[in-house]
């Protein structure tokens, strides 16, 4: 995995053979695979993706109408790469890191093509201030100091392709991000910014097991399908289950630093929404705008093909930037099944032979390569940081078997089934509580019993419990009615619809009920448990379920969910809870 | 400029011409015949040795002796405020008996993608007078809104009420349709012109015909010409475009016979693979942009083959537009019009239209309400035809009457019957009073109390009464 940040450039300039659609050849060029090169006179960016004999096959990166055979290519003998450094924060990209505002000033409302705008804005100046000196050693990777961007500290690190050495200059002070801040002792000048080839994955010192979930405040998925730190999700997204909502609350209220948001192949009109929304939204942990710690990446269903296909990699090379600085960060992708089959369509331009559907055979081994990005890692600095992925995927149909669902569900290790059903019947976040799973539940089991309770295992697995058998019992209730059911199924049954109204409806538009801690989580299951328990011993005891059914305290219970200091509520009800039905059991005596 | 008369090969619309100077990919291409008459194409594929030519009209009477020329630029439009009350042919000229167009301007067809930094989120809501479009799938300004639709439903009179009716609450705009029919028969064109022509809209209407003896191929570009023509009124004259394309499914066939000619690995039942990115292409160009006066929505229709809405050309054309109207056999075969069955019918952008300051406060609510009841009433129908109705409980009945109810007098409206929002959501509250109070979980107290007809004042009710 070695790369070198200046290579020579070969074979600078070659000339245009074919040009089919996005796909073009080169020939008399020297290339290498997914080297960038400036296609024909107005010189759009695209990338080698196949070299057969003399014949360099190029994707390019937008609009190739009027390009004609003999046009110059020029190879920059660079791979497709990201600028990173401080300004990353509240910008909004395309899917190859050309800043949108940049490019709406430059050629106006739509997008035209040949413009190239970098990624990083070269007139500001940030306020450096270095943690090493000259004297000290540094290693690629190192921190060499930090700058403040809004509310983020964002790390200046040494490039991981740079050996490193003994500092011999450092400068404090206000510069922008291409003025030389440090030089080692070999003569290397560093700057505020590095460049990253996208499809490469940044250098860790070692993967770290995911053992610390993602906390996001909502109970279905802290709850009962949780994420890991470093894990990887799947949301299925049919229309109307609310997946925006959804993805929104986990932008704002997991505990990551950083938010990455990929518009990958989506609709303009709903990426506008995101791009109007976003910046509105409030970070709840700082107050301030939920942009000064997110980056977006918006690359809409018309925007070029090749650039859709570019757009993940653009996202998780900046999300890994971040965790090299010893950050959390979560990484959004919406939707992967766009991104798949903007590879399908290359691939098809490619006349490669198709594997299922027409996807390319090598679908799989992408979407994995991609997923593995994520992680919880050591940094090459010593820090600690991580990124979770959640991929959003639009199964054609709604046909789960398609081959972008079923490889995407071999990879990832939680699935969030949103479920339009649910969704119709008002029932939020609509997260299937039977078609989910999570498989860092083993993984999780001792930060759950060590930082919530040693109770919390069982009584997830109880909850779990419960609500299968409840699904088993509604299909007799639909043929036979509930009143035919025995007394201590009955009882079952309005357990599981405690669970499922209590604790999984959860209304991300309460001030207190959008965001729900552990603790909060655990005493909410608790209270729940304990009715159930009391309620089978009455029942046991000869009292009819319909009375227990009706007491006060448990009718009152889903209050709690929007008092913010619940604690001393939650225990009058439980202690009323206890007198209550103690009283219809001392009734029968 | 130069001729070639080195065609190879011809295979269906496709022509292969050898050893030309080089040729820009997506030049315009003009093709001479034996008798002087000529015919238009597109560079599919250029390179040294071979371009690809795709032919807009029919290749008969193209032969190997016939001549070439490369136009050296890609398909422009000429495109005028003139064109307005004009009717063009598929492929963009004349055939009202009119002048040319004086073009104020050249377009490339293609179009650029809007900024989705400079667009702006549609909130404007479209009252088009039909209840079930308006109350339970609003409409707003920038949207694109397919009708789904099957072969033999009305889908037609649906989409001409609509841009008969359509307009925005207490605004005074220009603005304009844009219809362009792709491979439509002569008699549905006659129905749409004979409509325009009685409302007076052709005046204000650009119209492209592609009939289904047209030229399939030239079905490629018709629904570009149109966009361009509406983007030119739009974003340059400052003028609400409504765009209606009709219908998508020929615009697709089209593609498939142009993959297939080009022995193109197909994608799913035959498609290209690129038929996502091409819908999308075509599809995005509507919305809002910030700062810029006019405004694109488009309606395309499309009939799902044999109803199938999971058919690659529905599936991929939800998965752009934001939403769908779904025109039901069902209720068509109840005699009910317009028979949009509002259940998986869907408006992505209605929350951002409707409410206070939009239309009215009980609009969300009185949607939601509607939609559950008639949804349950609907599904106790399958259970009446196993038990009987004698087996339903109380309640159940009453949700089988509404989705009756609902039916016969909230989906049902005539084709010149223009409704308020006032009146669909009034209606919608007149029909949801059939159901006890207690049942209308999904409004709160006080809308109950302000809107429901019990509890509305005798007089406020009177005088309104009066009024209709």
């Amino acid at each position: 995995m070695e790369v070198k940040e200046e290579k020579t450039i070969r074979g600078a300039s070659g000339v245009l053979r074919r040009i089919s659609g996005p796909v073009v050849t080169a020939v008399r060029l020297e290339a290498h695979m997914y080297d960038l090169v400036k296609v024909g006179r107005e010189e759009l960016m695209g990338e080698v993706i196949k070299i057969s004999g003399n014949d360099i096959i190029i994707q390019v990166y937008e609009d190739t109408s009027g390009i004609k055979p003999g046009e110059p290519v020029v190879n920059t003998g660079l791979p497709l790469s990201v600028e990173l450094g401080p300004g990353l924060l509240k910008s909004i990209y395309d899917g190859i890191q050309r800043p949108l505002s940049v490019l709406a000033d430059k050629m106006g409302n739509f997008i035209e093509r040949g413009v190239s705008a970098p990624g990083l804005d070269r007139s500001i100046k940030w306020d450096f201030k270095p943690t090493v000196k000259p004297g000290d050693k540094v290693g690629p990777g190192s921190i060499l100091g930090e700058v403040q961007e809004m509310n983020i500290i964002h790390r200046i690190m040494v490039p991981p392709t740079v050996k490193g050495g003994i500092v011999t200059f450092i400068k404090a002070g206000k510069h922008t991000i291409d003025e030389v801040i440090c030089e080692l002792d070999d003569g290397v000048k560093l700057t505020m910014m590095q460049k990253w080839p996208v499809r490469l994955s940044r250098p860790v010192v070692e993967k770290l097991n995911p053992d610390i979930p993602l906390l996001t405040g909502q109970r279905i998925i802290d709850g009962l399908f949780p994420i890991a730190k470093g894990g990887t999700a799947a949301i299925p997204g049919p229309f109307g289950s609310g997946k925006t909502v959804m993805q929104q609350q986990l932008a704002k209220w997991s505990d990551a630093e950083i938010v990455v948001y990929i518009g990958c192949g989506e609709r303009g009109n709903e990426m506008t929404e995101v791009l109007t929304e976003f910046p509105h939204l409030t970070d709840p942990k700082t107050g301030k705008p939920l942009m000064e710690r997110t980056t977006l990446i918006a690359n809409t269903s018309n925007m070029p093909v090749a650039a859709r296909e570019a757009s993940v990699y653009t996202g998780i090379t900046i999300a890994e930037y971040f965790r090299d600085m010893g950050y959390d960060v979560s990484l959004m992708a919406d939707s992967t099944s766009r991104w798949a089959e903007a590879m399908r369509e290359i691939s098809s331009r490619l006349e490669e032979m198709p594997g299922e559907e027409g996807y390319p055979a090598y679908l799989a081994a992408r979407l994995s390569e991609f997923y593995e990005r994520a992680g919880r890692v050591k940094t090459l600095n010593g820090k600690f940081g991580s990124v979770s992925v959640i991929g959003a995927v639009s199964p054609p149909g709604g046909d789960f078997s398609e081959p972008v669902t079923q490889n995407t569900l071999r990879i990832v290790k939680v699935f969030w089934a949103l479920d339009a059903k649910l969704s119709q019947r008002r029932h939020f976040p609509a997260i299937n509580w039977l078609n989910s799973y999570s498989l860092y539940l083993d993984i999780l089991h001792d930060w759950y019993a060590e930082h919530v309770s040693h109770e919390w295992n069982d009584m997830r697995a109880w909850a779990m419990e419960v609500l299968q058998k409840e699904a088993e019992l509604q299909e007799i209730v639909q043929l036979v009615g509930s009143d035919a059911l025995p007394e201590e199924q009955q009882i079952t049954i309005e357990v599981a619809r405690m669970i499922r109204e209590v604790f999984l409806q959860q209304n991300a538009y309460d001030a207190v009920d959008t965001y729900c801690d552990m603790t909060k989580q655990f005493d909410m299951m608790k209270a729940i448990r304990k009715f159930s328990d009391l309620a089978y011993a009455a029942q046991a005891a000869g009292i009819l379920p319909q009375q227990v059914m009706s007491v006060k305290s448990k009718n009152d219970l889903p209050q709690i969910k929007f008092i913010k200091e619940y604690k001393p509520v939650l225990s009058q009800l439980l202690e009323q809870m206890d007198k209550e039905i103690n009283a219809l059991r001392g009734g029968i005596q | 400029m130069k001729e070639y008369r080195t065609i190879t090969q011809i295979a269906g619309p496709l022509l292969f011409v050898e050893k030309t100077e080089p040729v820009g990919y997506g030049e315009l291409v003009n093709i001479v015949l034996f008798d002087g008459s000529i015919k238009r194409g597109q560079v599919l594929d250029t390179s040294d040795e071979i371009v690809v030519v795709q032919v807009f009209e029919t290749t008969a009477g193209i032969g190997r002796d016939s001549g070439v020329r490369f136009t050296g630029e890609t398909i422009k439009m000429p495109v005028g405020k003139e064109m307005l009350g004009r009717i063009l042919s598929g492929g963009g000229k004349p055939i009202d008996g009119g002048p040319e167009i004086v073009p104020e301007k050249r377009l490339d067809i293609t179009g650029a993608a809007i900024n989705p930094f400079a667009r702006q989120s549609p909130e404007e809501f479209i009252q088009t007078g039909i209840s079930t479009i308006d109350g339970m799938n609003t409409l707003v300004r920038g949207q694109k809104l397919p009708i789904f639709s099957g072969a033999g439903l009305p889908h037609n009179d649906i989409a001409l009420q609509i841009a008969r009716q359509a307009r925005v609450l207490g605004a005074k705009e220009s603005f304009a349709v844009v219809f362009a029919a792709m491979g439509i028969t002569k008699e549905e064109a006659n129905h749409f012109m004979a409509d325009f022509e009685r409302t007076g809209a052709l005046e204000r209407a650009v119209v492209f015909l592609n009939l289904a003896d047209d030229p399939a191929v030239e079905r490629i570009i018709t629904p570009r010409l149109a966009l361009t023509t509406a983007e030119y009124l739009a974003f340059t004259l400052g003028m609400h475009v409504l765009v209606i394309l009709t219908d998508m499914t020929n615009y697709c066939e089209a593609l498939r016979q142009i993959g297939a000619a080009r022995e193109e690995v197909p994608g799913r039942r035959g498609y290209p693979g690129y038929m996502y990115t091409d819908l999308a292409s075509i599809y995005e160009r509507a919305g809002v942009i910030h700062g810029v006066k006019g405004s694109i929505t488009q309606f395309p229709i499309l009939t799902m083959p044999g109803d199938d809405i999971t058919h690659p050309i529905p599936d991929l054309t939800g998965y752009i537009t934001e939403g769908q109207i779904v025109v039901s056999r069902e209720l068509h075969r109840k005699g009910i019009y317009p028979p949009i069955n509002v259940l998986p019918s869907l408006s992505r952008l209605m929350n951002l239209g409707i409410g206070v300051g939009h239309t009215r406060e009980d609009h969300k609510k009185v949607s939601d309400q509607q939609y559950a009841a008639y949804a349950e009433g609907n599904d106790l129908r399958g259970l009446v035809a196993i038990v009987g109705k004698d087996a339903l409980s109380e309640r159940d009945r009453m949700f089988l009457e509404f989705a009756d109810l609902f039916e016969d007098r909230f989906v049902r409206q005539g084709r010149d019957e223009n409704r308020s929002i006032e009146q669909t959501l009034d209606l919608g509250w007149e029909l949801l009073s059939t159901l006890p109070v207690e049942q209308l979980v999904r409004i709160d107290r006080g809308l109950i109390e302000k809107y429901h007809p019990k509890f509305r004042k005798a007089p406020q009710a009177a005088a309104q009464a009066a009024q209709r």
